[in-house]
C-alpha cells in the first residue's frame, strides 16, 4: 500500500495523474503533459511536490566528524547554512545512497536523502555512528515542495524579502519565512534550472503550495511531476540512484570525482577505491543519431563487440534529442566516439558527448 | 474524450477505419494517447510488410515510455503514414486523423468494438 504525501489532496485537485513511486502516491504529470512541464521550467517556472524525500537531522559534538566518516565529501569547511552535495559509500566502494548535508549550525546538520533508500539510509548512519552523535529520521513530518526555473526568484521575491531569500546556489535560510509559513528556504534543486527547494511541516504543506502557485500566476507557474523531474535532470545530466549509482559501482566510475576527497585521512569506501585504482568504466554521454530513442538497460555496443549499457535515456523536450548516459570503458569515453545502441534489437548509432547535455546561461 | 461512432476499436487501444472489405486505417484512440501522454518516437513497418491480427507492427513512445501498437488485422501494409516519424505529437492533437498504417487484403480481423463498447471496455479495465 503506498503512502500519500502531504500534498495528495492537492494534486488531486490540480488534476494529477497519481502514480506509485518509491513508496508514495505521487503525480506523474498534470494536464500540462511531461513535455509542457517540462518546457515552463526551463523557460518560466514549475511547481514539485518532492515530499518523499527523507530528512535526517544529524547532532552532536562528533557529528562532524562522523559525517567525514560516512561521506566521501569533506564537511570541514563550511558555514552556517551551506548546502554539500556527497556519495555515501559500503566498505567495497560502492554507493549507499546520494544525499544532501546542510549544515544549520555547528554541531547540527540537515541531510536529505533518497526515498527508496531512507531506510537502509538511516540504520547505515546509525551502525556506522561512534562518540558523541544522533541520528533523527524525520521525512514523516516534513513535507518537501520544489519552485524551479529561471522565474523562481521572481515568484519568490513577492511572498518574502529579498535579503530573506538565501543568495547563494546551495545555501539555505534555516530560521525562513513565507508569509506566515515557517520553512527551510533552501536554493537548490534537481532539474539544471535555479530555484528553491522548501522544507515545510507536513500539515502547512498544502497551504505554501497554494501561496506559491498564486503568487506564480502571472509568471506562468506549472504544477510539475515525475515524468518532468525525471526529464529535466537527465537533460541537465544529473545522476540518478538506481540508475547510475548503485552499491556495485564507485563513485568515480559515475563522474562524481569532485565529490571524493581522496585527501581526506579515512572514510568508509577509501581503501577499496585506493585498490582499484583508476575506474576503468565511465559514465558518458550518448546522443541518438539514427532514429530512435535510448532507454536504461539497452546495450551499448562498438560494431560486434559489446561495450556497455544505457543507465538512463528519454527523448529531452528542451534539445529536442534522444539522449542517454552510459556505462562504457574508459577508452571509449572521448566525446565524438561513434558507437551503437541496441534499441530493441535494432543498432541505432549514437555519438559520445560531454555532459552535461543542458547548462543554464549566465550562472 | 472522444471516440468516433464510425469507427471499431481494439482491446488493445487501436482504432480501425474499414474503407471498404479489405482495406482499413489504423491508429491510436484518443484514450491511448491520453494514458502514454506526450508521443515523441514512432516506429513503422515498410509497406509490404504483412501484419497479424493480435500481432505488434509497431511501437510508440512518450517521453516516459514505450508501447507496441497491435495490428487488429492480417494484411500487407499498403501505406504508411510517414507524416508521424517527423511529427508523432500529431497522434497526440488528432489521433483520429493520425492514422499509422493502411492495411490492404485483409483476410482476418479480430473482434472489434463499437465506440460504446469501447468505452465501457476501458472503463471497466480502469477499476
Amino acid at each position: 500500500m503506498e503512502k500519500k504525501t502531504p500534498l495528495y489532496e492537492t494534486h488531486v485537485k490540480y488534476n494529477g495523474k497519481m502514480v506509485p513511486f518509491a513508496g508514495y502516491l505521487l503525480p506523474v504529470q498534470y494536464d500540462t503533459g511531461v513535455i509542457g512541464e517540462h518546457m515552463a521550467v526551463r523557460e518560466a517556472c514549475g511547481l514539485f511536490d518532492v515530499s518523499h524525500m527523507g530528512e535526517i537531522l544529524c547532532k552532536g559534538k562528533d557529528a562532524l566528524a562522523n559525517l567525514n566518516y560516512l561521506l566521501t565529501n569533506d564537511y570541514t569547511e563550511m558555514y552556517d547554512g551551506q548546502a554539500r552535495y556527497s556519495p555515501m559509500c559500503n566498505e567495497q566502494g560502492g554507493v549507499v545512497d546520494d544525499l544532501i548535508v546542510y549544515k544549520i549550525r555547528e554541531e547540527h546538520y540537515f541531510i536529505v536523502v533518497n526515498a527508496a533508500n531512507r531506510e537502509k539510509d538511516f540504520a547505515w548512519m546509525k551502525g556506522h555512528a561512534f562518540g558523541d552523535v544522533t541520528f533523527t529520521d524525520i521525512s514523516d513530518t516534513t513535507a518537501q515542495i520544489a519552485l524551479q526555473g529561471p522565474k523562481a526568484l521572481e515568484i519568490l521575491k513577492k511572498l518574502v524579502q529579498e535579503e530573506e531569500i538565501p543568495e547563494k546556489y546551495y545555501s539555505a535560510r534555516f530560521n525562513g519565512r513565507i508569509r506566515e509559513i515557517s520553512c527551510i528556504i533552501s536554493r537548490t534543486g534537481y532539474t539544471g534550472e535555479d530555484g528553491f527547494e522548501f522544507y515545510v511541516p507536513a500539515q502547512n504543506a498544502s497551504a505554501l503550495w497554494e501561496l506559491l502557485m498564486e503568487a506564480g500566476k502571472e509568471e506562468g507557474l506549472v504544477c510539475c511531476g515525475l515524468g518532468a523531474r525525471d526529464t529535466l535532470r537527465l537533460e541537465a545530466s544529473m545522476p540518478l540512484y538506481g540508475h547510475e549509482l548503485n552499491e556495485e559501482r564507485t563513485p568515480l566510475e559515475a563522474g562524481l570525482q569532485p565529490f571524493v576527497k581522496r585527501q581526506k585521512k579515512d572514510f568508509i569506501g577509501k581503501s577499496a577505491m585506493e585498490e582499484k585504482g583508476d575506474p576503468k568504466m565511465k559514465r558518458v554521454g550518448l546522443k541518438a543519431v539514427g532514429r530512435g530513442i535510448l532507454r536504461e538497460k539497452q546495450e551499448v555496443w562498438d560494431q560486434e563487440k559489446k561495450i556497455g549499457f544505457i543507465t538512463s535515456g528519454t527523448f529531452c523536450p528542451y534539445l529536442k534529442q534522444a539522449v542517454a548516459m552510459a556505462v562504457v570503458p574508459a577508452e571509449y569515453s572521448a566525446a565524438g566516439r561513434k558507437v551503437q545502441a541496441d534499441v530493441r534489437g535494432r543498432k541505432v548509432d549514437a555519438l559520445v558527448v560531454d555532459l552535461p547535455f543542458y547548462k543554464r546561461k549566465n550562472k | 474524450m472522444n471516440h468516433p461512432t464510425d469507427l471499431r476499436y481494439s482491446k488493445s487501444h487501436e482504432w480501425v477505419k474499414f474503407l471498404d472489405d479489405t482495406t482499413a486505417l489504423i491508429g491510436l484512440t484518443d484514450y491511448a494517447q491520453d494514458a502514454l501522454g506526450d508521443l515523441v518516437f514512432v516506429n513503422l513497418p515498410e509497406e509490404g510488410d504483412s501484419v497479424t491480427a493480435g500481432e505488434p507492427f509497431g511501437d510508440v513512445e512518450s517521453v516516459k515510455a514505450v508501447s507496441d501498437v497491435y495490428s487488429p488485422v492480417t494484411g500487407a501494409v499498403g501505406k504508411i503514414n510517414e507524416e508521424l516519424l517527423d511529427v508523432p505529437e500529431r497522434m497526440n492533437e488528432a489521433p483520429y486523423d493520425a492514422w499509422l498504417i493502411q492495411v490492404e487484403n485483409i483476410t482476418e480481423k479480430q473482434e472489434l468494438m463499437t465506440a460504446e463498447e469501447y468505452i465501457r471496455f476501458y472503463e471497466s479495465e480502469e477499476e
